[in-house]
């Protein structure tokens, strides 16, 4: 039987955590070690780590503090951020990490994908699409967290990231980001029903049945912040994961 | 001491991270006389098949495990990329492996699966089909992550110690002699990998 893997999504920014809602209101979370400790005793399936401040600010990975998050890790871990070059990710799988997340930098070298799957695999080769709708009301993918909209449309991306050998794709939606308003099912299903690489849905969870209906709209597996990080909506921080956390296929 | 082989091929820290937490002592070495030295080895990896095997055939290091393990016994847990490089051929880069087990490695059959996407990647729930050290004493519902486009083929099914399913059942585990093999990755399944290593180290 295979299960659905639920991934806490945990925002880095210089050594500590951090929540964001729809990409900008921002709250610190805590200590980054202290949260793995919690997901190893609660058996998180799998961790997504992003610095979500590095490419906007021209830094690098924080390799050391990356390492180090790792190092208490006994789930797969994976890691975006500034991850521009191939020596970078070998850096970041040689810091504990299964995979890598790539983002803004496959706008201008796309080829990444293939250079890093070629000898990791392309299964260690995470593709984030960040979704928002632009002052026109249409559908982009942006970069840079946010900041810079491309021509693409999510659908037109994710061919593309495909055909450059993505090995998975982490779909976020920018406009639920923290809303716990559920998952945006349209967009999951679009990208899901274009690709055969496995789609991770993320943004807007609030419930194990935003996870089922991620799934149901094609989601391979789910991610989620705010859900594993904070009590309820609007209320303190707790870091958690759900202990009846089976979703079968 | 326990020897986490390096051959260039990723994923290395987690393995003696878990080792760390178990107190057991562990080092990841490319250096043939620590590999000798060591009462058991550990071969990892994630990559391609085929740049596994150029890289132990340039480093000189499958002649000494060739050595170590075949003439000398000494146990070898191979994970993941570095279990499937113990068997004949893979399909991954069409080339030979070290063949010590009666099985190939071939691509997921797309067309048996049902829908499901390769790679194959996340939990699965195993069957234990035979008893052997490195699954003693496991916790109810042992369940390991995996991380696959390929799987094992097994001529001799008495290699295979215990299976998954995706789409179609697979072996996930081997053992023959002193030569053990896991698809999924111990290093990075909670308890349940925790158990598998310390079972390893205890042989």
């Amino acid at each position: 039987m295979g299960r659905v893997r639920i991934i806490p999504v945990l925002l880095l920014n210089k050594g500590g955590l951090y929540k964001t809602i729809q990409f900008k209101k921002t709250t610190y979370i805590g200590d980054p070690i202290n949260a793995v400790k919690i997901f190893n005793e609660k058996e998180a399936d799998e961790l997504i780590l992003l610095d979500y401040t590095a490419s906007i600010e021209k830094r690098g990975p924080d390799f050391k503090k990356i390492a180090e998050i790792a190092g208490e890790a006994f789930m797969p871990m994976a890691y975006g951020g500034a991850i521009r070059s191939l020596d970078d990710a070998k850096k970041v799988f040689d810091a504990g990490y299964e995979k890598i997340v790539l983002n803004s930098v496959l706008f201008e070298q796309i080829s990444l994908i293939e250079r890093v799957g070629s000898i990791y695999g392309s299964q260690a080769v995470v593709c984030a699409i960040d979704v928002k709708k632009n002052w026109l009301g249409k559908t982009k993918v942006f970069a840079y967290s946010g900041t810079s909209s491309s021509s693409y449309t999510p659908v037109e991306w994710a061919k593309r990231l495909e055909q450059a050998g993505a090995g998975e794709i982490f779909l976020n939606s920018i406009d639920r980001d923290g809303t716990w308003d559920g998952y945006d099912t349209d967009l999951i299903h679009s990208v899901a029903y274009v690709v055969q690489i496995p789609v991770v849905a993320c943004g807007g969870a609030g419930s194990m049945d935003d996870f089922k209906a991620a799934v149901t709209a094609g989601a391979s597996a789910v991610a989620a912040g705010s859900m594993f990080v904070y009590q309820k909506k609007g209320m303190g921080v707790l870091i958690s994961f759900p202990s009846q956390n089976k979703i079968l296929i | 001491m326990i020897a986490i082989i390096d051959y260039g091929l990723g994923n290395l820290s987690s393995v003696l991270n878990m080792h760390k937490r178990l107190g057991i002592e562990a080092i990841i070495t490319s250096d043939q006389n620590e590999i000798k030295a060591a009462s058991k080895l550990i071969l990892p990896g994630v990559g391609h098949f085929k740049k596994g095997m150029d890289n132990l055939n340039q480093s000189g290091l499958k002649s000494l495990l060739d050595e170590l393990v075949l003439r000398d016994r000494k146990p070898l847990l191979g994970i993941c990329l570095g279990a499937q490089l113990l068997t004949k051929h893979s399909e991954e880069g069409n080339v030979d492996g070290l063949g010590w087990v009666d099985a190939i490695t071939i691509k997921f059959k797309q067309d048996k699966l049902n829908g499901l996407k390769i790679p194959h990647m996340g939990w699965s729930d195993v069957t234990i089909k035979q008893a052997s050290g490195i699954f003693s004493d496991l916790p109810v519902e042992p369940r390991f992550y995996h991380v696959h486009s390929y799987h094992f083929l097994f001529e001799n099914p008495s290699e295979i110690i215990a299976t998954a399913t995706y789409g179609y059942e697979f072996a996930c585990a081997f053992k023959k002699d002193n030569i053990y093999g896991a698809q999924f990755h111990p290093e990075k399944s909670h308890k349940y990998g925790m158990k598998v290593l310390e079972n390893f180290s205890k042989l």
